[in-house]
């Protein structure tokens, strides 16, 4: 695979590098801030007939704006007992585990950074990384609710990984490819009983990995009803307890960030990616379309990933793991088994 | 025990998620009609936004906004300065002599109110003055627009907390089959 960049050819490594780095940022910090501003904001409130934020720009628009400026301004405060260099690195390796699952996202036909040819095992792998940094955080924190929060997002992110890439065995079956490009690909061309009208969006086929997809994903977030980890009510915060200012500005964005990776993997695996259909796959124009369609599909997932963090209680800690072990990765298995034998039967 | 209704299984789950919704759809689209489909969530939702818009009328009963004092009722005993958790009442007086009850009788000695102040800026609304007061004369009034740009400001004199006196509400009926009689406000 060549990794062209919209179609240009840019053969300086450096012009290369700063594109995906530049490129990475403006995904993060817009997916974070989309997801923030709609969903956490507004979309809650509405839910709880309030109105949210409504002071800093026209309908709290900016309140964002406001928080960054406010969590700036804030002493960068260390434990006294903590493990200081491990404490000022584990935001860090967070926010890279999310910076680098975009890499590998196809935004449109020559629209991506890197083109892996095991794109999706890649992502996977990579926003597995992130449990490294939570572990790290609640480790060097020295503090109880931090070790307790880090060990328990430990166990609840290496449970909730399993489900979520034995569902992602399902579409990879079906597309015969790792690949995400391929994926997208698979999806547009794909028929429906020899019907190629508007593809084969793999949720079609696979709801059921695509429903453990989400749940998996709302576990991996470590957001309700799966926020044991950082259950305020007994925990504080968990790992986050002790960081404050920009490091836990790192942390809040990193979350919401993940956040809207997640649902642009989910949407691409799923929902199709950034095609439409009835356009040429390799049509130009897609290059521009492309990450519109994709950002639209990405706030949809979103939106469902939301709906069902502001309305479920939390899960009791053996209800969460029993939930991942005994319903989640026997569905997933069962999911991948009809899929090989629908995959071979048609 | 109320036996479980076994219409589906996780059919709470589902419960759950319409509730939301359709909150989140009431707010967000309050209107009827052609005009629907036009988002107008400060209508639709149960907030007021308080300092551009004055909030519904409700009787607020036992409101705790401000405390009124009725001067003439006050006898100086100092009950509430001594009892207020943070010294927020001033009080002072003076003895005097005050005419007989009946012709012939003796003067009485009286105390007269020099002074009476509540620093809001301290107050923590525990209301233990008013409920100490032996003599009626001090009042929760349920007004609570009172807020100032100098702290000095929040130190209301006699004069301030008499006028508060005018807003104090009548109290209410007791509960069906109460032997105790219902307190009047003392106009």
């Amino acid at each position: 695979m060549i990794s062209s960049v919209l179609a240009i050819d840019w053969s300086n490594y450096w012009q290369q590098s700063i594109f995906r780095v530049l490129g990475a940022a403006i995904f993060v910090i817009l997916g974070a801030g989309t997801f923030v501003i709609a969903f956490l904001f507004k979309m809650m409130s509405y839910m709880q007939s309030r109105l949210g934020p409504m002071e800093a720009g026209p309908h709290g628009t900016l309140q964002l704006l406001a928080e960054v400026g406010k969590w700036l301004q804030k002493e960068d405060l260390v434990p006294a007992r903590a493990d200081r260099t491990l404490f000022k690195l584990a935001p860090y390796i967070i926010m890279a585990s999310t910076f680098l699952v975009v890499v590998v996202m196809p935004f449109g036909p020559d629209a991506y950074f890197v083109s892996v040819d095991t794109g999706i095992y890649l992502a996977l792998a990579l926003s597995s990384l992130s449990v490294l940094g939570i572990i790290i955080a609640g480790w060097a924190s020295a503090s109880k609710y931090s070790l307790l929060g880090g060990l328990r997002a430990a166990g609840q992110l290496i449970a909730y990984e399993l489900p979520m890439v034995l569902a992602v065995v399902g579409v990879v079956i079906q597309a015969g490819t790792l690949n995400l490009q391929g994926i997208v690909a698979a999806q547009h061309q794909g028929e429906i009983f020899g019907w190629g009208g508007i593809g084969n969006p793999f949720i079609l086929t696979q709801l059921v990995g695509f429903v453990v997809f989400l749940i998996a994903t709302q576990a991996e977030l470590a957001q309700p009803p799966f926020d044991m980890p950082v259950a305020e009510s007994e925990l504080v915060t968990g790992y986050m307890t002790e960081y404050s200012g920009m490091r836990f500005l790192l942390f809040f964005i990193a979350e919401f960030a993940s956040a809207a990776v997640f649902a642009a993997l989910a949407a691409t695996l799923f929902l199709g990616g950034w095609a439409i259909p009835f356009v040429d796959l390799d049509d130009n124009v897609m290059n521009v379309v492309g990450p519109i369609v994709l950002f639209v599909k990405m706030m949809l997932v979103g939106a469902l990933i939301f709906w069902v963090r502001f309305t479920f209680p939390r899960f009791r800690e053996d209800q969460l793991q029993a939930f991942a072990w005994k319903a989640l990765i026997p569905l997933a298995l069962v999911n991948i088994l009809a899929t090989m034998v629908l995959k071979v039967a048609f | 025990m109320p036996r479980r209704s076994r219409s589906f299984p996780l059919k709470g789950l589902f419960v759950g998620l319409k509730t939301t919704a359709r909150i989140f759809l009431q707010t967000m689209f309050p209107k009827r009609g052609i005009k629907t489909l036009l988002p107008a969530p400060t209508i639709g939702a149960v907030t007021v936004q308080y300092p551009y818009k004055s909030p519904p009328e409700v009787p607020v009963t036992r409101a705790r906004g401000v405390i009124a004092l009725k001067s003439e009722n006050c006898t100086v005993c100092m009950l509430c300065a001594r009892s207020c958790p943070d010294w927020c009442i001033y009080i002072e007086g003076h003895k005097t002599k005050a005419p007989p009850r009946r012709p012939g009788g003796k003067e009485r000695t009286v105390s007269a109110l020099d002074r009476f102040e509540i620093d809001y800026s301290l107050c923590m609304y525990c209301g233990i003055c008013v409920e100490v007061c032996p003599f009626d004369a001090l009042f929760w009034s349920p007004e609570f627009e009172y807020s100032e740009t100098r702290l000095a400001d929040l130190l209301h004199d006699e004069e301030r907390l008499n006028e508060w006196f005018e807003t104090v509400p009548e109290f209410e009926p007791y509960e069906a089959g109460s032997v105790a009689k219902v307190r009047k406000v003392p106009r």
